[in-house]
């Protein structure tokens, strides 16, 4: 009776969206999870069971603790909680343990540290401009952005099925971009210090924060060109923003400091030793890159025109290894991808700088270093897609333009996760999920935008349209087919490809209406 | 239809929850040597795909019929025989004869839950959705509203997907049956009813109100004219169904009779386990199933509910209309399973598919229904280790409804439709008005059982079911009455004061109420 008054009195719609998809997490439970859950039980033990100085050393399961000092800690209050479960999950020489208590434990802990979400999805609704708002609630965009931030494929089948903790790392990112909306930059400056040290993949986004607060923050003014006014500088804001960042830093790194530790936990956190792309290539640059290798590879093997005998073998069998080796093109170095990295961000940041249009183009700024990191990043695991595709959601309510873009990132990256998952009883579910989560999205997003343009043009449509085919082939005619056995890699080579196809044109489009925003708003002004 | 992608996003999440839920135990997991209903199933597919047709109801050398002998109509032997068939071609261990008794693996489970999401796919969830679209005068949100919540009914979903049954295959057909009998598809709805009756012998409990419907549907005609073709033409549907589904077992007299003894078990006794029932709850104070010999115990059930389902039909004879056939059937069915003989824990489903058809017209009464009925199914949820997707399906179901429909401010007597039963009281008891609050209360009796089940362990099943009796029992007092006049009330009123005098115990004993 709870669920009673609770739902009947106020808040009925979010608070019914956000149990709804709170009681379907519950149902994930039985499913399969995947070696991150180890990864986790793994640091749950040591946290618990070894002192401070050891986090970073011990080595006994070889998924060793790689995340920032902050994740470190959040693992030991929980292993605190989860002795009453069940004490023997917190040896650290108890591997691949897994007991139904150990798994109830683990999964809700996910479950419940996901309320951060929900209070930052929350907070981010009344970011949104209710402009235009229509009688329907269903029409509205704060409706409809809460069930896709809510509902996110991306999330449920990471976080609940696969086991990871994205949900409340991904609240605490859309509660500082909330606190920067709200003009309450100290706090958002906070807690992306704070996240940051949870977990270091967020990084990536950390030049769009810099900036912005740098330059919307910290210059008071601007002169009427929208140019910064450099008298207009705030040394005590600049300080006080500093203090905050060192005093977080201070507090996470400090002990290892202390203990003379530092070289060793950077180690643990940048292992630069991984190869160019994970095990299932992330559809991002790369994966193209590495796709055009291998077929000028044949081509050039066909026409005679390459030696066999030098070509390495690994690299003709499959993509399953994690050293992939060019053939044809130049090798790439983690110093190659770290200068692309940097090249693709410069000029979206350059933009935030120059031609600053408030938390949005911040908004967008986050949106597109994220999504170059992406693109060429060292090592980039395919579920990195979703620091894109969460905060992309806001901005695609707003603008019929962003909507399309956005459209096209979410199902082609959501459907880039697809591999992820590769258990039969868990096949229906992530087709189901996708189809909810893109039917939805497709929809509603066309229904709020109904009367400009339509959302895709041909193209798009086609290219949408074809996910549908290539995943039939994928999960259902391809392990029927005799070259299971022989080409394993082939669902995972074109699932790439395609996708990666699909979030290149994306990061195009929307750098292209970054910088047309750009340049257009500059030659209005003068 | 505009909303057409409301529809299709709320079958996508009955289908996931329908799937997730399936990932859990199913009944009789890893026990041998009887298992459960889970291995039933899979030995009647070894039974009708290895042996010839005449041989599945007999009891031989190759089938056993102490273990899981096949005891549904001729449909559910042909639905077995056709999964058989894919099974086979799958993985022959599986039907393999003799040797495949007891077969369990991960893939089997897989096979055997994706047999009913197809089944469930192509007959029940059409049919929901056809329902709802035949609904008059409601707007589209809320037809797509009563949707989610049909398909969000978490008994039938624990009972299908979790214990392991094929319910939304009959329960689907009788659904396609009510969906042609109220479009006027007379014909397509006495088939579909046929084949639903051909699927669970069960579905009698539904029977009558099919029957009087469009027996009062030919009346109306004219019993001299188009009624008396109408009437033919329903029999010749009814005749035809029934041969063919019994084609091969018309050729020998044996056969028919002894599927009917195999359907029909009367040996079995007056009730088993813990059903939520009369008998059930009457046995707490008196033991009739020792004290009654056994051919008296089937008189007196018969008696009584021949007795209770009586003004409805008789009502609905008179003036058929498509909402009142709604109401008979969950009259009817909840006739059945309260007074009838041998009644499973699990025949409340057919109790629940009527009520989930009155979602719409008494919202408060059918949701309490609903999550009362899943309520009592708990004891063999809880066998089946189902717990956890029990509690969330429930509670899914609740947050739908209450989303969906205001149920707590529609507890007033003529939003509860209770008006002219009121009415009717309060000629003989003047002080009568005090029955929303009673109502909004038995909600709250719900709980009543958790406490139960804290305070007295050992006897918490025998209460539960003694409880939710009493909860249904009430349920069908007022059930009577929606679409009652002046005609039969009295009658009405006197069947209906067993429940009432339970009712109020219930309540006082049970919670305090401002009087």
């Amino acid at each position: 009776m709870a669920a009673f008054s609770l739902a009947a009195s106020g808040g009925h719609w979010f608070s019914a969206l956000a149990l709804g998809v709170t009681l379907l997490k519950c149902l994930l439970i039985p499913t399969y999870h995947s070696t991150d859950f180890e990864v986790h039980r793994n640091w749950l033990a040591i946290t618990h069971s070894l002192p401070v100085s050891q986090w970073y050393y011990e080595a006994t399961s070889e998924w060793t603790l790689d995340y920032p000092p902050f994740f470190a800690w959040f693992e030991y209050v929980l292993s605190h909680i989860a002795q009453y479960f069940d004490q023997e999950m917190l040896n650290i020489h108890n591997l691949n343990y897994c007991s139904s208590r150990t798994l109830l434990f683990q999964r809700f802990s996910v479950i419940l540290t996901d309320v951060l979400f929900i209070y930052a999805v929350h907070e981010c609704c009344k970011c949104i401009d209710g402009k235009k708002t229509s009688k329907e609630l269903t029409e509205k965009p704060k409706f409809i952005l809460s069930v896709l931030l809510l509902w996110n494929f991306g999330l449920l089948i990471v976080d609940h099925i696969h086991f990871q903790y994205n949900g409340f790392l991904s609240g605490l990112m859309l509660l500082s971009i909330a606190r920067l909306f709200q003009k309450r930059h100290m706090e958002g400056a906070f807690l992306f210090a704070v996240l940051l040290h949870f977990k270091h993949i967020y990084l990536y986004v950390a030049p769009a924060y810099g900036i912005y607060l740098l330059r919307s923050y910290c210059f008071t003014a601007s002169k009427p060109d929208g140019t910064v006014r450099w008298d207009s500088f705030s040394f005590v804001r600049v300080i006080s923003l500093g203090l905050i960042v060192f005093l977080v830093s201070a507090l996470s790194l400090g002990p290892f400091i202390a203990l003379n530790q530092l070289p060793q936990v950077f180690s643990r956190l940048f292992p630069f030793k991984r190869g160019l792309c994970h095990a299932y290539w992330a559809p991002n640059f790369w994966a193209l890159y590495n796709a055009l290798d291998k077929a000028l590879s044949v081509i050039g093997l066909e026409l005679k025109l390459l030696d066999p005998n030098q070509i390495p073998r690994a690299s003709m069998t499959s993509g399953l290894v994690q050293q992939f080796q060019h053939t044809v093109l130049p090798s790439v170095s983690p110093l190659a991808t770290l200068i692309c990295t940097l090249i693709a961000i410069l000029p979206s940041v350059f933009c935030l700088w120059f031609k600053p249009q408030g938390p949005r183009g911040f908004l967008r700024c986050l949106v597109l270093c994220a999504l170059s990191s992406f693109m060429f990043g060292w090592h980039v695991h395919e579920k990195a897609i979703l620091l894109a595709i969460l905060p992309m959601s806001l901005l695609s309510v707003e603008k019929a333009g962003d909507a399309t873009i956005f459209l096209i990132l979410s199902t082609t990256g959501h459907y880039s996760l697809f591999p992820l998952l590769f258990t039969a009883p868990e096949l229906p579910i992530k087709i189901l999920l996708m189809l909810l989560f893109t039917v939805y999205s497709v929809s509603s997003l066309k229904k709020l935008f109904r009367k400009e343009n339509p959302l895709f043009n041909w193209m798009e449509t086609v290219y949408l349209l074809g996910l549908g085919p290539l995943g039939v082939f994928c999960e259902f005619i391809f392990p029927l087919t005799s070259w299971k056995l022989k080409y394993p890699f082939i669902p995972l080579l074109l699932t790439s490809v395609y996708c990666a196809v699909g979030i290149t044109y994306a990061w195009t489009r929307l750098y292209v209406s970054v910088l047309t925003g750009c340049l257009v708003s500059k030659t209005k002004k003068q | 239809m505009e909303n057409w992608y409301w529809m299709t996003l709320v079958v996508l999440i009955g289908l996931t929850v329908r799937w997730t839920v399936s990932l859990n135990p199913y009944s009789g997991a890893g026990k041998p040597p009887m298992f459960g209903d889970y291995e039933a199933q899979r030995h009647w597919q070894e039974i009708t795909f290895n042996l010839p047709v005449k041989e599945w109801y007999f009891n031989s050398s190759d089938n056993n019929l102490q273990y899981w002998g096949l005891d549904y109509p001729p449909l559910t032997a042909y639905h077995s025989l056709l999964c058989a068939y894919v099974a086979e071609f799958i993985n022959p261990d599986w039907v393999a004869l003799h040797t495949s008794r007891g077969y369990e693996s991960h893939a089997h489970k897989l096979f055997m839950r994706t047999t009913v999401l197809v089944a469930d796919l192509f007959i029940y969830i059409p049919a929901v959705l056809l329902y709802c679209y035949s609904l008059k005068e409601i707007s589209p949100k809320r037809k797509i509203a009563v949707a989610l919540c049909i398909l969000l009914y978490p008994g039938l979903i624990l009972i299908d997907y979790g214990h392991f049954q094929y319910n939304s295959v009959s329960l689907g057909f009788a659904l396609w049956g009510v969906v042609g009998v109220s479009y006027d598809w007379d014909l397509l709805g006495s088939l579909a009813f046929c084949l639903a009756l051909n699927y669970k012998q069960m579905e009698l409990y539904h029977s009558l109100p099919f029957f009087c419907f469009l027996l009062g549907k030919c009346f109306k005609k004219g019993l001299k004219g188009k009624g008396f073709v109408l009437l033919i033409k329903i029999a010749c549907t009814v005749m035809a169904s029934f041969l063919l589904c019994w084609l091969p077992f018309f050729m020998e007299r044996e056969q028919a009779l002894q599927v009917l003894r195999r359907l029909f078990p009367v040996d079995r006794g007056l009730f088993e386990d813990k059903v939520a029932n009369i008998w059930c709850s009457v046995n707490v104070f008196l033991k009739i199933k020792e004290i009654l010999p056994r051919h008296i115990q089937l008189a007196i059930s018969f008696c009584l509910t021949f007795l209770s389902l009586l003004p409805a039909c008789i009502k609905l004879t008179l003036q058929p209309s498509s909402k009142g056939f709604r109401f008979t059937m969950v009259s009817c069915a909840l006739s059945f399973f309260l007074f009838s003989f041998q009644v499973h824990e699990k025949s409340i489903l057919l109790v629940s598919l009527p009520v989930c058809l009155v979602l719409n017209e008494i919202p408060f009464m059918s949701t309490w229904f609903l999550l009362v009925s899943t309520f009592s199914m708990l004891p063999l949820l809880l066998k089946d280790e189902l717990l956890l997707p029990s509690v969330v399906t429930v509670v899914a179901f609740l947050v739908a409804c209450v989303t969906f429909f205001p149920l707590c401010e529609s507890t007033s007597e003529a939003q509860l439709q209770l008006t002219s039963f009121a009415v009717s009281v309060r000629r003989r008891l003047p002080g009568f008005t005090f029955l929303p609050r009673i109502i909004q209360c038995l909600g709250i009796s719900c709980d009543t059982d958790l406490h139960i089940l804290i305070r007295r362990k050992h006897r918490w099943k025998v209460c539960h079911a003694d409880n939710c009796a009493h909860e249904e029992n009430g349920f069908q007092m007022v059930i009577f009455f929606p679409h009652s006049d002046d005609a039969s009330i009295s009658q009405r009123t006197a069947l209906g004061q067993e429940g009432t005098a339970l009712h109020f115990k219930l309540d006082y004993s049970s919670t305090k109420i401002p009087v």
